[in-house]
C-alpha cells in the first residue's frame, strides 16, 4: 500500500481495509505520512499475546487516501513500549493512556501520562486486559481509595471552578466537567470520563461469536446497529464468510434507520435547549411514529439484535416497503416544514449561530470526525468515500458545513435526515431477493478482522481476534467519540456556562462507547 | 413569521396524547410500605430523580422517548427533577460500574424518605450482558435496595410508566 513517499507492507483485508505489521520504529514513519498526506488516526488499541508465543502488540488504524489501514506491531513481554502518536495525532492522548490503563502498554515519551479509564475499581500496576488478571472483584484498597484526577488549574484574579458531575441534570449518561470560569466566561473545560467502564472488552474473551455481536451493539445503545453490523462484518472478514446480498442491503436499511432516529432526537433538543419546546414536541412526535415502525416492522423499536453474523434476523415484506416508503415521505415532508420555522426563528437562530465554535483548521489538527467533523469541514464519510457493500452502489451524497457552530451541526442533521430518507427509499426499490443468513464458515486457526461502519455519530470499528477453537480472543469496539470529546473542550473556549448544554447537545457524543 | 408558523403546525398536528397508562404492580419486587390511604393523597405524583449507574445508553433513548408528546407523564403526575433531594423515586438504569458504586449510594442517601428505587432495564435488573466483573458490580439490588425491577432491552415507554406508577402504587397482592 502506498502513502505519501514509500510503499508500506499493508495489504487489502477487505474492501477499502489494509493490514500489516510493522516494525516498531516504523509506526511513527508511518503515523507521520499518513498526517503529510492528510489522513487521521482512527483507533488505537493494544493486546496481550503472551500466550501466543509473543508479548503484547499495540494496534493502529489510519484514515488514508486509499482506506483504512490497520497497522500492528509487536512489543516485548517484558518492556512493552512504543512511540508516542500524541504528538502527530492529538487524538491519540486518551486513547494511549486507556491502553496503559487497561494492559500496561506505554506510550514513550509521551506528554500526557495520567491515567484515563481507571478510577479507583483497580489498583495501579492491575492491568483487566492481560490475560493473566482474572479477578472478578475489585481490589481490596478501593473503598479508602477515591478517584484522585489530577485536574489541570487554571489560576488568577476572579478564576473558579465549577465542577459537573458524574450525575447531571438530566437524562444523559454520566461524566465529569470541570468548568474555569471568570463570571459565566468558559477559560477552561477539562472533560474526566470513564465513569460508564463495566469491563467490556474483558467481557469479549471466550464468548461466542453471537453473543459477542449481541455485546457490541451494547457499547453504545443509541448505535447498536453500526456497532452490531461492525463487529459483524469484522466476524465475516475473520472467518472468510460470505454474507447474502439481500442481508447487506438490509443491514444498510436498519443503519439509516437508526440515523434518522437518532437526528430526529437531536433536532427535537437542539429546539428545548434554546427554550423551543415546540420542537423538542414535533420532533419527538416524529421520531416515536418512527420507532413504532421499526417496533412494527422489525420487532424492535431500536433494532437490536436485528444485525446478527452471517446476516440479519428480520426480513421486510411488501406491505411493510410500502409502509416504510409512505412514512419516509411524511417525514420528510414535516421536517421539511420544521427546518422552515428552524430557520425563521430568530431566537434560535441568535442562540445556534456562533456558539460553540470548532473551527476547520483547528478540526482538521485534531482529527474532528463524523457528523460533527462534518460540520466543521472535515469531509469524511466512509459511505461516501470507502463504501463498504451495498453503500458502493448507493452514491451517497456527503453533508457538510465550514461554520463549525451549532448551527452547522443542526445543518448537517437536516441533510443527513433527509439523505437517509433518500436512500432508504432507494434500498427498498433495489433491495435483492434471497436468502437474509448464511451460516458462518467453521474457524480452524486463529484469525483476525475488522469491521468498519459509517454510523449516525461518525465512523464506528471494530476489531476481533477469533481463537482456533471458535471462540473471542479479542475484541476492541471503537466508538468515533475517542476523538471527538476533547473538541467539545475546544468548542466551549470563550463560551457562557449556559451554553454548554446546547453545545454538548450538538455534539451528542457517547459517554459509554469509549468508556468501554 | 416563525410565530404563524408554530401555530399552523400546532393546529394541524393536534393532539397525539394517547390514554394515559395504569401502573403494573406485578413489577414489584418489595411490600409497599406506605399505607393505602396515605398514598391515595401522596401516590397521585411522582417526581424522579433518573441515574445513569453505567447504562449503554439504551434505556435513555426511552425515558427521553415518555417525555414527548404521545406519552404526556405531565398529565400522569410524573415530573423529573434534577436533584435527587427533590425527589420520591430514584429511577437507576445500567448495571452499576464500580466507578459509578459511589455516586449512586451517595444519590440514594441524599433522596428523601420515604423513597422508591425503579431498577429499568435488564441490565438493572439482573446485570445483562455485562454481568458481574472487576469493573461491573452487576444488578441495582447488588448495591442500593429496589422497589420495582422492569424489564426489557430496554423496556418499552408503556412498560417504563407501569414500573414508575408502580413505585408509588398498591403494594404487591
Amino acid at each position: 500500500m502506498r502513502i505519501g513517499e514509500h510503499d508500506w507492507n499493508l495489504d487489502p483485508i477487505g474492501r477499502h481495509i489494509w493490514r500489516g505489521q510493522l516494525e516498531v520504529g516504523q509506526l511513527l514513519a508511518l503515523a507521520r505520512e499518513v498526517k503529510e498526506e492528510g489522513g487521521q488516526l482512527v483507533a488505537l488499541w493494544g493486546a496481550d499475546d503472551r500466550r501466543l508465543g509473543g508479548g503484547f502488540s499495540i494496534h493502529a488504524a489510519f484514515l488514508t487516501s486509499s482506506g483504512l489501514a490497520w497497522a500492528t506491531s509487536a512489543l516485548s513481554a517484558d518492556a512493552p513500549v512504543y512511540p508516542d502518536l500524541a504528538h502527530i495525532f492529538p487524538q491519540a492522548d486518551r486513547m494511549q493512556r486507556a491502553t496503559f490503563d487497561l494492559l500496561g502498554i506505554r506510550a514513550e515519551s509521551a506528554v500526557d501520562d495520567r491515567k484515563w479509564l481507571r478510577h479507583n475499581a483497580w489498583a495501579e500496576g492491575d492491568f483487566p486486559l492481560r490475560k493473566d488478571f482474572t479477578r472478578l472483584t475489585p481490589h481490596a484498597s478501593r473503598l479508602t481509595e477515591v478517584d484522585a484526577y489530577p485536574f489541570i488549574r487554571v489560576q488568577g484574579d476572579g478564576v473558579h471552578e465549577i465542577p459537573v458531575g458524574p450525575i447531571h441534570a438530566g437524562t444523559i449518561e454520566p461524566g465529569h466537567f470541570r468548568f474555569s470560569v471568570i463570571g459565566d466566561r468558559v477559560l477552561r473545560l477539562e472533560e474526566r470520563f470513564g465513569y460508564t467502564h463495566k469491563g467490556i472488552e474483558k467481557r469479549f474473551e471466550g464468548m461466542d461469536i453471537a453473543t459477542g455481536a449481541k455485546l457490541a451493539g451494547r457499547v453504545s445503545g443509541d448505535s447498536h446497529s453500526a456497532f452490531a453490523w461492525s463487529c459483524c462484518m469484522a466476524v465475516e472478514m475473520a472467518t472468510a464468510s460470505e454474507v447474502p446480498e439481500r442481508a447487506l442491503w438490509l443491514r444498510a436499511l436498519f443503519l439509516e434507520i437508526e440515523r434518522v432516529a437518532n437526528h430526529l432526537g437531536d433536532l427535537g433538543y437542539l429546539g428545548n435547549d434554546v427554550a423551543l419546546t415546540f420542537g423538542f414536541m414535533q420532533f419527538w412526535r416524529l421520531k416515536e411514529d418512527w420507532l413504532r415502525m421499526s417496533a412494527k416492522l422489525f420487532g424492535h423499536r431500536y433494532l437490536f439484535d436485528c444485525i446478527v453474523p452471517g446476516g440479519v434476523a428480520a426480513d421486510i415484506d411488501n406491505a411493510g416497503m410500502i409502509e416504510l416508503g409512505g412514512i419516509c415521505a411524511r417525514i420528510e415532508a414535516e421536517v421539511q416544514e420544521l427546518k422552515a420555522i428552524y430557520d425563521e426563528h430568530a431566537t434560535l437562530q441568535d442562540r445556534f449561530a456562533n456558539t460553540g465554535i470548532c473551527k476547520p483548521d483547528l478540526a482538521a489538527r485534531l482529527g474532528f470526525t463524523g457528523l460533527a467533523g462534518r460540520a466543521s469541514a472535515q469531509a469524511w464519510d466512509a459511505r461516501a468515500q470507502f463504501p463498504q457493500a451495498p453503500y458502493d452502489q448507493l452514491d451517497v451524497n456527503m453533508a457538510t458545513q465550514r461554520r463549525g457552530d451549532v448551527l452547522a451541526r443542526a445543518e448537517v442533521r437536516f441533510a443527513e435526515v433527509h439523505e437517509s430518507l433518500r436512500l432508504i427509499r432507494e434500498i427498498l426499490k433495489r433491495l435483492p431477493t434471497g436468502e437474509i443468513r448464511a451460516p458462518l464458515k467453521p474457524v480452524q486457526a486463529m484469525c483476525e478482522g475488522l469491521g468498519w461502519v459509517e454510523g449516525w455519530r461518525g465512523g464506528v470499528l471494530v476489531a476481533v481476534r477469533i481463537d482456533a477453537s471458535g471462540k473471542l480472543d479479542r475484541v476492541h469496539p471503537h466508538d468515533p467519540s475517542w476523538q471527538n470529546w476533547p473538541l467539545l473542550e475546544i468548542g466551549m473556549l470563550g463560551n457562557i456556562v449556559p451554553d454548554f448544554p446546547l453545545i454538548n447537545k450538538s455534539f451528542n457524543l457517547s459517554y459509554s462507547g469509549p468508556d468501554l | 413569521m416563525a410565530t404563524h408558523l408554530i401555530l399552523r403546525k400546532i393546529f394541524k398536528t393536534g393532539i397525539v396524547t394517547e390514554p394515559a397508562v395504569k401502573a403494573d404492580p406485578s413489577l414489584r419486587t418489595r411490600e409497599q410500605e406506605l399505607h393505602e390511604e396515605i398514598l391515595k393523597v401522596f401516590g397521585q405524583a411522582v417526581a424522579i430523580r433518573h441515574v445513569d449507574a453505567g447504562s449503554c445508553n439504551g434505556c435513555e433513548l426511552e425515558i427521553h422517548a415518555i417525555n414527548g408528546p404521545h406519552y404526556n407523564i405531565d398529565g400522569m403526575g410524573v415530573k423529573f427533577s434534577a436533584s435527587p433531594r427533590h425527589v420520591d423515586v430514584l429511577l437507576v438504569t445500567g448495571p452499576v460500574s464500580r466507578h459509578m458504586e459511589e455516586a449512586l449510594k451517595r444519590a440514594y442517601d441524599a433522596t428523601p424518605e420515604p423513597k422508591w428505587v425503579v431498577a429499568m432495564g435488564e441490565c438493572a435488573c439482573t446485570g445483562g450482558m455485562f454481568g458481574e466483573s472487576y469493573a461491573s458490580c452487576g444488578k441495582i439490588s447488588n448495591v442500593i435496595p429496589v422497589d420495582v425491577e422492569i424489564p426489557g432491552c430496554p423496556p418499552t415507554p408503556v412498560a417504563l410508566l407501569q414500573g414508575i406508577l408502580a413505585a408509588v402504587g398498591k403494594g404487591r397482592k
